[in-house]
């Protein structure tokens, strides 16, 4: 049980990583790739935060004067995984268009459809 | 309270499977959405109030949403 | 027989993972950085929210190749979708009045709310990020609730253009006042006041109105129907 109380985020977050990186190396069809991609980015955020994490620690927000500061989480990575959540959105708003042109100029979106009719 | 977080990340992944084999692909987005929203709830848990607006307004509205465009200009079904 | 390969590739990377996470113990603090940034960051910004102070203050430099990285991504993908081939266009049936009344109530409450999130966003939970997202996401609403109405382009370019610049230029002001790149040189004023913390808000308001704006023309790029 203490097992799981210290360990059950790390295991979320590495069970996304693991299911969108499935996602991206079997499946045929381009979206659903894409859709696998943005479930191996909210993964990683995850990750990210729940390494920063203290026990029983609070938000790093001084709201009022006096706030005790001696258990404020790291507010170092939340800095970061704010930037890298921006980004996977503007990642896969690209990756859409270019998805939108491929189906634009061959008619199909299936992968293996698309590397037959190349060759 | 960790029996809250533990079905909420058997939730999570649950969504995230579901994901992976639908094949009506308006499924799929919504098992995404679905993911991006059962972690911004973990963000507030893990003390992330910025972060979890954040994945909030971006993850779950607007990733959905230009999926959503996008499928309307291909096709809707996998294969 | 590609999917065979790929669980046990899948498994092998597992056990890697899994093996050098058992290192890394749940709880603990990791780093002193952090320790220095809470303690010392009131009195070296003015802001409260120490993440705030963090984004636009201690690492400006990153969300400054951060918005860069959205202008691109933006630019791109008006570039990809330009067609001189028109597609069939299709009939757009016009909204009940129901519908359309109660877009157009909803509008401006979240434009007002949106805007609340980033003025506030060095006092409270928020920022930039998260309140551009929020107009955003009032523009998508009117996209999808009275459908005949477009955002006109002259006015989003203006308003992602002056936001990117106002940061440029906010930056390059530190350098000719202090001596480098994105100093605080305004006055840091009393802590959880409105106009404190120096150029913390004026940043974050430029950068409410270009993610704002970026992410409105996003979709506006990807819907284009005649």
């Amino acid at each position: 049980m203490s097992f799981l109380n210290s360990y059950i985020y790390y295991i979320g977050a590495f069970g996304l990583i693991l299911v969108g990186l499935y996602i991206i190396l079997v499946k045929h069809n381009l979206i659903k790739v894409i859709v696998g991609l943005g479930i191996l980015d909210t993964g990683v955020n995850l990750f990210l935060i729940s390494v920063g994490y203290i026990t029983k620690g609070t938000a790093p927000i001084f709201s009022r004067p006096g706030i005790n500061s001696e258990h404020m989480v790291d507010p170092v990575p939340q800095a970061l995984v704010l930037t890298a959540i921006v980004i996977g959105v503007a990642v896969l708003a690209l990756a859409l268009s270019l998805a939108i042109r491929l189906y634009q100029h061959y008619g199909t979106l299936n992968l293996r459809k698309i590397r037959e009719q190349k060759w | 309270m960790t029996l809250v977080v533990s079905f909420l990340v058997v939730l999570m992944l649950v969504g995230a499977v579901a994901a992976s084999i639908f094949r009506d692909l308006i499924s799929a987005i919504i098992a995404a959405a679905l993911v991006s929203l059962i972690a911004s709830i973990l963000f507030y848990f893990l003390q992330a109030p910025d972060v979890a607006m954040a994945e909030a307004a971006i993850g779950a509205a607007l990733t959905a949403a230009i999926f959503i465009i996008a499928i309307r200009r291909t096709e809707r079904f996998e294969e | 027989m590609r999917r065979t390969v790929t669980i046990l590739l899948l498994i092998i990377v597992a056990l890697g993972i899994s093996l050098s996470l058992a290192k890394i113990p749940f709880g603990t603090p990791k780093t002193t950085v952090g320790r220095h940034y809470i303690d010392e960051g009131i009195e070296e910004t003015g802001a409260t929210n120490i993440v705030t102070s963090v984004v636009v203050n201690y690492r400006g430099f990153d969300t400054l190749g951060e918005v860069t990285v959205l202008f691109i991504a933006a630019i791109g993908l008006g570039a990809v979708l330009t067609t001189s081939v028109k597609g069939e266009t299709r009939k757009i049936q016009p909204a009940s009045l129901v519908l359309y009344t109660g877009c157009r109530l909803l509008f401006p409450l979240i434009l007002v709310f949106g805007s609340y999130i980033f003025i506030h966003g060095h006092l409270t939970p928020g920022g930039g990020f998260q309140g551009g997202a929020i107009i955003a996401s009032g523009f998508l609403l009117i996209y999808l609730g009275c459908r005949e109405r477009r955002i006109s382009r002259i006015a989003s370019n203006l308003a992602e253009s002056l936001g990117g610049l106002i940061f440029v230029v906010i930056g390059l002001l530190g350098l000719v006042f202090g001596g480098y790149f994105l100093l605080n040189f305004l006055p840091k004023g009393t802590a959880n006041a409105l106009f404190s913390a120096g150029v913390i808000p004026i940043i974050y308001i430029a950068i409410g109105f270009k993610v704002g704006s970026e992410l409105a023309s996003i979709i506006d790029n990807l819907i284009e129907e005649s």
